[in-house]
């Protein structure tokens, strides 16, 4: 570490370079120069300049910091609340857990959650007012932009504010927003339109299906939102659909599923856990979590539904069945059975691709299963938007030239709407465009006015979960810049009296608990739900049974069904500018930065055409060249397209990254015929995983129910055992949790300041993760199996032996730890590591000089500089703060008191931690089970992190 | 006590006097004009060295993620070249020190030039392991030291026991070059014509006035350090094997590296000799002094350390399988048939096909063909040392990480780099200093003289009062 | 032909290497006392208001706890916040000039900027609270503050200075209810020991861990 140079010396060199500059040097300038530079060279080993210390003011409460604090609150994504606790330290949010009160979280989150700390201190978020003076009128053109004020803006609104409420005018006023659950912002929303006689409303939700909700339609006549319940089902079928990743019930889905099969993991003699079926068309969690799965085109899939039904609605006419598919015949039959066996504890899941007559058929084929209101409960949609209009709608008013006002609330639609709409010149036919938003996105910068929205965890709101639970969210910080909730600003608009976020919510929830408002509130929020708000069940009339399409013609060879789908770490683009995110390698595919056109091998070696080919789409008049990644698990002729890439203005991280597959999309399906050529271009794909195959290495074992794996044989030790006397730590993944989420991965990156490398790099096989996932292809089951790899902390650490310095040692407690500020980067310890859990810093990755990321930064966890290996560290940060705590107490650590972060995240609870001198420990209990097993064991490196085997489904 | 005129021919041909021998040396470095070929060999190897310095700074301002290494393979050409270069400084050491204990004349008009090889090859070698550290500013943390952290080295970490294998080895060997030369220094001084040189030989000669007191003690002092060197040859490149040996991963962990090593640096070493010596006498007509002899003993030992190599080879090769360890195994395999293979096959053609042809005399005293064959050695032994540190790690226990390491621009310019600067030292060193041993090679002049009496080691003094005004001061 | 150098030549060069040893000799102990230097140990650091701990602690015997607030309950002891210092000064030596600076601070909001004394690198994981838990006191490392009328480091600060006592705390511990004073002497070995056992530190090897200090 050397010292920056005393200014004084520093000064004196100036002034000798200063004089050195001038025309002519003689000897005594340059032995000053001399002299000067040996001082400066001196200051290398004189004492570090003199540091100050600021002092509080005022001490706030919590004091100096050095304890982390949480609040209850919640992150809102597609307008739906995911309960969190935002962990603050400091006064700064560093790390989100789930909030165990919330229905939707149940204490874990997905990687969206953990990803949205860094979306908060994204230095590219929108801070100020901008206002667009000139205004073009081709968007390809860039507009003047000026920053403004609030003020500003507000005088200007008030001027058209009075012209749409003018009952004889003719000015318009149209309101774009994404799904809105928010009580207290569908008020302030209301009292908005009221106040314009022609202002209308419109919703933009772009990546959700439209089909699904005409389907729901088509059955009862009403819209409908489904809450599934893993936990009383016996067995599921998803019909092209991936309940633990898509939508905003995914966590819970897993979770619930998770603990219904804890009986059958623990080997209870005739325990039952959910059976699982998936027909899905592009490989999701839930299908290589599935116990029976088949690869199939979303028609072939809705044509195994028809069949399925047929066996509960005799009133279906063979137009309607179809033909057996001898590719789904085995799975047919077994699911019959299953779904005949499990009665009312059945549960069918549809999901995107399948037509509105096929969702409509699922509702009425659980209907007469009798799941609902057992596995299924219906309940009225909480981002329902009577009256709303669509985006079409929207469009066509557009183009009308009807629109006066249009203010886009929240929603990009000049990026993620299909492409048919045209929206960049249709937003333009607005003669003002206000969009208010975090980023200054595609929209922003058509728009006359820009407002800054304020982050989740900046504003107090409140949101609905999953099953329409009220969630409260309060701010961890106040706003970083001079932001605005999405309340404020609709309060600001509707010219309410309160403008203050805390008043309006408050306000909202004061009506009708006037009396006993207070205690409700603090309950409330300190539970950050409010208790029993759930959506009540809907009572529903028997379904209508849709009528069958006619099937469509057979295609040309030349042609393949696009289907589009949320990237599964961008998702759909929102979060494009978190590189946590766009670092994340995809499940699957194990590609980061990128997105890729899924074929499944057979298409690929039909059409002659290998990963890493660009291929042309077409489909109509407009093309997109697309790279092409082959995925076993993929249905044939399907190519699924990624919805997410391509942002033109997300910012520093997310700019022109992958393909942006809206391009193609149609305006309401999410599947889409199209001819593909192929251009002889090629693409880099950066991938952290190239070898999906285990080699019959056992690292990833299966076991089938009930049996024990064989036990390792004991082997000498040369050296004595290691002895950790107080607390000995342990980590078992059961990988029959797993389902391969990646929250785990995310979670550790956050907790522990790992750094964003980026595309070169993570291709050059640099990747940072702490916690990788690693999947395997699993002859035995026919499937896809995940095991997150950490260090293995291993008792005889093979990378300990190696180093010269010292630098990777074991503590007392059993953790092989890494003494970053004792490394020199020989880089042996990763060499000698069986696991390859070691990882470099080749480079100088971590960000030193964006002052947003420094705030991020988790306080008790070193930011490791250039030429120092790092690697899992059981969170060591969070053993200490356990311990010191204990300590201060004066009682002993218990089971429960350290949990690591990627442990906290886990939906599945898939990782268990604890201490093995602990004979009543969740750890040890893991330990004893018949599945448990530890990696690469014939190299006797006693770890410390060990694997219980995932199950077999019985055949 | 063996004649210098052996069956097979003699190490010095006949005809040279004390005189002629002195001047024909000396006149080397004090007469001889600059002629172009020399000066262009000097100014690009010069440009070379800049461009390495160059580079090393670069390195040192962005870090190790200039090349192409990563997780799996942690080390990439830094640590390849460092074996390779500690290699290739085995055989100056060897050939001064055992053959000198193994009384071999024929070493006499070698060693020198060996010698000196040895320092630079070992001075290269060194390097490497600072430039490939993640933090290079604390290398010295690899030094036991008391420091306020109460902290010392691992000792356990076979990095630790390389900082004193080289450092012993660099420091042996140079006291070994210059001790060697102090006579030659001194005659360097008497025939020096101008005060410059004079004054410059005088000082490193250090008084030398080639009284019998002073040949005394520099005999013993020779033959100390001889002894002193001669268990380090085995020593230090053992000790570089650990490096790998100490190591769990498939093809790291063999316990035949050691000889295997040395083997391989004596190989690699005498090759590099040929590379030097053949161009070195067709340069300056040293063809008298260097003769075929020298050549095709050489070339002898080329063959029989290549075949302990190739023994190497095919003990890894049989004990992966006869172990029936699967990791190896793979790894075997995947050495074969895998993305690295070529390099591979072409290892084995370098070092084990090509040298057989050293079998027949007439190809051991064909200068141009044994060049370049000591090329495809050197060549040979490179891409063993980048087979071992590159593959082996590319291909360990976990599938889901195997990746490749492929070199960047910046790894083959810190290869060349370091050759280019190791020939720049070769060029300034024979450009400064008597290529060949002047004393040892009138040594032979004498013995050829009264044979057959056998030479007493202490009279070699009065060879050098024959030699002229030499050594008075 | 005549010797290249003179008798006295000679002498000069013998001369000239002696010195080159002398030299290098003199540079190692140079950069010693340059380490030594860093301590700098026992120099009064001049700072923005001249708070005196020999005034406060000393003459007034006012406890360490009441300024640094947390010292008992977080890792930082807690530098005393502006009110704090106001609580006395808003009554007491209000109308100082000594004291402006921290009129001001109150009145813009803006921290006094102290000069700091004790420094740690930023990979070090102190915590004030768990010392004071196990019976540290605070004259064990900060030294008598009440005789320092400007404060200044007691002890090096190094880690072989932290790992002396991480070795061998027994020496170092006081009861609870001594751990403020300034001039409280050391219990004798017995109740040292108890003391030690009490605090769970018969285990060395935890507290000398590298994961005890940093991560």
């Amino acid at each position: 570490m050397t010292q920056p140079p005393i200014p004084e010396a520093g000064a004196r060199l100036e002034r000798v370079i200063e004089v050195q500059r001038g025309a002519g040097v003689n000897r005594r300038q340059v032995l000053a120069a001399m002299a000067a530079s040996m001082a400066l060279a001196n200051t290398a080993c004189s004492p570090p300049p003199r540091l100050q210390a600021h002092p509080y003011v005022n001490l706030p409460e919590g004091g100096a910091g050095g304890q982390p604090m949480y609040y209850a609150s919640a992150f809102v994504r597609d307008g739906f609340a995911h309960g969190v606790l935002v962990g603050s330290q400091e006064g700064r949010p560093i790390k989100i857990e789930g909030n165990p009160a919330h229905p939707s979280s149940l204490g874990a989150t997905d990687i969206y959650a953990q990803a949205s700390v860094l979306q908060l201190w994204d230095p590219d978020r929108s801070s100020v007012v901008r206002q667009r003076l000139a205004r073009e009128g081709d968007a390809r053109v860039a507009p003047q932009i000026a920053s403004s004020t609030w003020s500003a803006f507000e005088a200007a609104w008030l001027e058209c504010a009075d012209a749409l409420a003018d009952p004889h005018g003719s000015a318009t006023l149209r309101i774009l927003t994404g799904p809105m659950t928010s009580p207290t912002e569908r008020a302030l929303l209301q009292t908005l339109l009221a106040r314009g006689p022609r202002a209308r409303w419109h919703v933009h939700a772009p990546l959700s299906d439209a089909a699904a909700a005409d389907g729901a339609w088509m059955a009862f006549g009403r819209h409908v939102a489904q809450v599934a319940h893993f936990d009383r089902a016996q067995c599921v079928l998803a019909l092209a659909a991936d309940p633990f990743s898509d939508g905003p019930g995914a966590v819970r889905h897993a979770m619930d599923w998770s603990s219904a099969r804890t009986a059958v993991r623990d080997g209870i003699a005739g325990a039952r856990a959910p059976v699982l079926f998936a027909a899905e068309a592009t490989p999701g969690l839930f299908g290589a979590r599935a116990d029976h799965r088949v690869a199939l085109s979303p028609a072939r899939i809705e044509g195994l539904l028809w069949r399925v039904a047929a066996h509960w609605m005799p009133e279906l006419t063979p137009a309607d069945v179809g033909l057996a598919d001898p590719a789904a015949a085995a799975f047919e039959s077994r699911l019959l059975a299953a779904l005949r066996e499990a009665g009312s504890s059945a549960l069918v899941i549809g999901g995107a691709g399948l037509s509105a007559e096929a969702h409509a058929l699922v509702l009425a084929l659980n209907q007469r299963l009798g799941a609902i209101g057992r596995t299924l409960t219906l309940i009225e949609p909480p981002d329902a938007a009577p009256g709303a209009g669509t985006l079409a709608d929207l469009v066509d008013a557009l183009k009308a030239g009807t629109v006066d006002t249009l203010l886009v609330l929240g929603a990009n639609p000049a990026y993620d709407a299909p492409a048919v709409f045209d929206m960049p010149h249709a937003l333009q036919r607005a003669k003002l465009l206000v969009h208010a938003g975090l980023h200054v996105d595609e929209t922003a910068r058509l728009a006359d006015w820009h407002l800054p929205l304020s982050h989740a965890y900046e504003q107090w709101g409140d949101a609905r979960a999953h099953d329409g639970t009220a969630t409260l969210l309060q701010p961890a910080i106040t706003p970083l810049y001079d932001t605005r909730s999405a309340a404020e600003l609709l309060a600001l608009l509707a010219a309410d009296p309160l403008r203050d976020g805390h008043a309006l919510v408050q306000r909202q929830w004061r009506t009708g608990r006037e009396a006993d408002f207070e205690a409700f509130w603090r309950k409330s929020l300190r539970a950050g739900v409010v208790a029993d708000s759930a959506a009540p069940p809907l009572e529903v009339q028997t379904a209508r049974l849709p009528a069958r399409l006619a099937l469509p013609a057979e295609s040309p060879s030349a042609t393949l069904t696009a289907l589009f789908v949320p990237d599964a770490a961008t998702h759909g683009g929102a979060f494009a500018n978190n590189g946590w995110l766009q670092e994340l390698p995809r499940p699957f595919t194990k590609i980061t930065w990128d997105n890729a056109a899924l074929v499944s091998p057979a298409t690929a070696s039909r059409l002659g055409m290998s990963t890493g080919d660009v291929v042309r789409l077409q489909a109509g008049m407009r093309t997109l060249d697309v790279p092409v990644f082959v995925q076993a698990q993929q249905a044939d002729d399907l190519l699924t397209l990624p919805l997410g890439g391509g942002r033109r203005h997300a910012g520093r991280v997310g700019d022109r990254v992958g393909f942006d597959a809206s391009v193609l999309r149609p305006a309401s399906a999410m599947t889409l015929a199209v001819t593909l050529q192929k251009t002889g271009r090629r693409h880099e794909f950066a991938v952290t995983q190239h070898e999906i195959d285990q080699h019959a290495r056992e690292l990833l074992r299966t076991v089938s129910v009930g049996t024990a794996l064989a036990p390792e044989p004991k082997r000498d030790q040369l050296y004595p055992p290691f002895a950790s006397p107080v607390h000995a730590w342990a980590m078992a993944i059961d990988l029959d949790a797993c389902i391969g989420c990646n929250a785990c991965t995310i979670a550790c990156q956050a907790e522990n300041n790992i750094p964003v490398v980026g595309k070169s790099q993570v291709a050059k096989g640099r990747a940072m993760h702490w916690i990788r996932v690693d999947r395997h292809d699993l002859e035995e089951i026919d499937n896809s199996g995940f095991q997150p790899v950490p260090c293995m902390h291993c008792e005889q650490a093979p990378c300990e032996l190696v180093c010269p310095v010292g630098a990777t040692v074991h503590d007392s407690e059993g953790l092989n730890v890494q003494v970053y500020n004792r490394c020199v980067g020989t880089r042996f310890c990763s060499n000698n590591c069986p696991y390859k859990v070691r990882r470099f810093n080749f480079l100088q990755y971590s960000d030193e000089t964006t002052e947003t990321l420094k705030a991020q930064r988790n306080p008790d966890v070193t930011v490791r500089e250039r030429g120092v290996m790092e690697k899992c560290t059981y969170c060591v940060q969070r053993v200490a703060r356990a311990r010191q705590h204990a300590e201060r107490e004066g009682r002993p650590l218990v089971d429960g008191d350290v949990v690591t972060a990627c442990q906290s995240a886990c939906p599945t609870r898939a990782i268990h931690f604890g201490d093995l001198n602990d004979t009543g420990s969740d750890v040890v209990h893991a330990r004893t089970s018949p599945r448990h097993y530890a990696m690469l064991a014939e190299l006797d490196t006693k770890p410390r992190t060990t694997y219980l085997a995932r199950i077999k489904p019985d055949a | 006590m063996p004649s210098p005129r052996t069956t097979d021919g003699e190490v010095l041909r006949p005809g040279w006097g004390y005189a002629s021998v002195t001047a024909k040396i000396a006149g080397l470095v004090l007469s001889r004009p600059v002629r172009w070929p020399w000066l262009a060999a000097f100014l690009a190897t010069l440009a070379m060295t800049l461009v390495y310095l160059g580079a090393m700074t670069w390195l040192f301002i962005k870090g190790v993620g200039i090349w192409g290494i990563n997780i799996p393979v942690g080390w990439g050409f830094a640590i390849a070249n460092f074996v390779w270069w500690v290699g290739i400084g085995h055989a100056g050491t060897f050939i001064s020190a055992v053959l000198l204990l193994l009384r071999q004349k024929w070493r006499t008009s070698i060693n020198r030039f060996a010698e000196a090889m040895t320092l630079f090859a070992a001075g290269m070698a060194g390097l490497f392991p600072i430039l490939h550290l993640g933090r290079p500013w604390f290398a010295y943390w690899l030094a036991p030291y008391p420091d306020h952290m109460n902290l010392w080295p691992q000792w356990r970490s076979p990095l630790v026991w390389d900082v004193f294998a080289i450092a012993t080895y660099l420091i042996v060997s140079a006291l070994f070059w210059y001790l060697g030369m102090l006579p030659d220094l001194a005659t360097m001084r008497d025939r020096a014509r101008t005060r410059g040189k004079q004054v410059a030989y005088g000082l490193l000669a250090l008084g030398w006035r080639g009284e019998a007191r002073h040949w005394a003690r520099h005999e013993t002092a020779y033959l100390l350090l001889a002894g002193l060197a001669t268990p380090l040859v085995v020593s230090v490149h053992s000790v570089v094997a650990m490096d790998f040996a100490v190591g769990n991963t498939p093809g790291f962990h063999s316990t035949i590296f050691p000889p295997y090593f040395v083997a391989g640096a004596l190989f690699s070493g005498f090759a590099m000799v040929l590379t030097i010596a053949i161009p070195l006498r067709r340069a300056f007509q040293l063809q008298d002094f260097i003769t075929e002899v020298h050549l095709d003993h050489a070339a002898k030992v080329l063959l029989a350390t290549g075949w302990i190599v190739a023994y190497g080879y095919l003990v890894e090769n049989f004990m992966a399988f006869f172990s029936g360890d699967r990791f190896e195994i793979a790894m075997t395999v995947d050495r074969w048939t895998g993305f690295y293979a070529p390099v591979y096959w072409a290892m084995l053609a370098c070092n084990v096909l090509l040298p057989q042809v050293l079998w027949w005399r007439a190809a051991r005293r064909n200068t141009l063909l044994l060049f370049v064959l000591s090329i495809f050695i050197n060549l040979g032994m490179w891409m063993e040392r980048f087979m071992i540190v590159a593959q082996s790690t590319s291909h360990d226990f976990m599938p889901s990480s195997w990746g490749l390491f492929i070199p960047t621009r910046w790894d083959w310019i810190f290869l060349a780099g370091s050759i280019g600067m190791f020939a720049w030292l070769f060029l300034v060193f024979i450009w400064l200093l008597p290529a060949i041993s002047i004393s040892e090679m009138r040594e032979l002049v004498k013995e050829e003289r009264d044979e057959p009496r056998p030479p007493a080691r202490g009279s070699s003094h009065r060879s050098v009062q024959h030699g002229g005004s030499d050594g008075r001061a | 032909m005549s010797a290249v150098f003179s008798p006295r030549a000679v002498l000069v060069v013998r001369l000239a290497v002696l010195a080159v040893l002398g030299l290098a000799v003199a540079t190692v102990m140079l950069f010693v006392w340059r380490a030594r230097a860093y301590e700098q140990l026992g120099e009064p650091i001049a700072q923005p208001i001249p708070f005196s701990h020999k005034h406060h602690v000393g003459d007034d015997g006012i406890d360490c706890r009441f300024c640094h607030t947390t010292v008992e309950t977080q890792a930082h002891a807690g530098l005393p916040s502006t009110a704090i210092c106001l609580g006395c000064h808003s009554q007491l030596f209000r109308d100082q000039a000594l004291l402006a600076q921290l009129h001001q601070s109150a009145a813009t909001g803006q921290p006094v900027a102290w000069q700091r004394v004790h420094v740690l690198p930023d990979f070090v994981y102190f915590n004030h609270s768990v010392h004071v838990a196990k019976g540290v006191a605070c004259v064990e490392c900060h030294g008598r503050v009440d005789q320092m009328p400007l404060e200044w480091r007691a002890w090096p600060l190094q880690m072989q200075w932290c790992l002396d006592c991480h070795r061998n705390p027994t020496t170092h511990l006081r009861p609870a209810s001594q751990e403020f004073a300034m001039d409280a002497p050391l219990p004798d070995p017995v109740e040292a020991g108890a003391l030690a056992r009490a605090a769970h530190l018969e285990s060395r090897r935890r507290m000398t861990d590298c994961s005890t200090c940093h991560r």
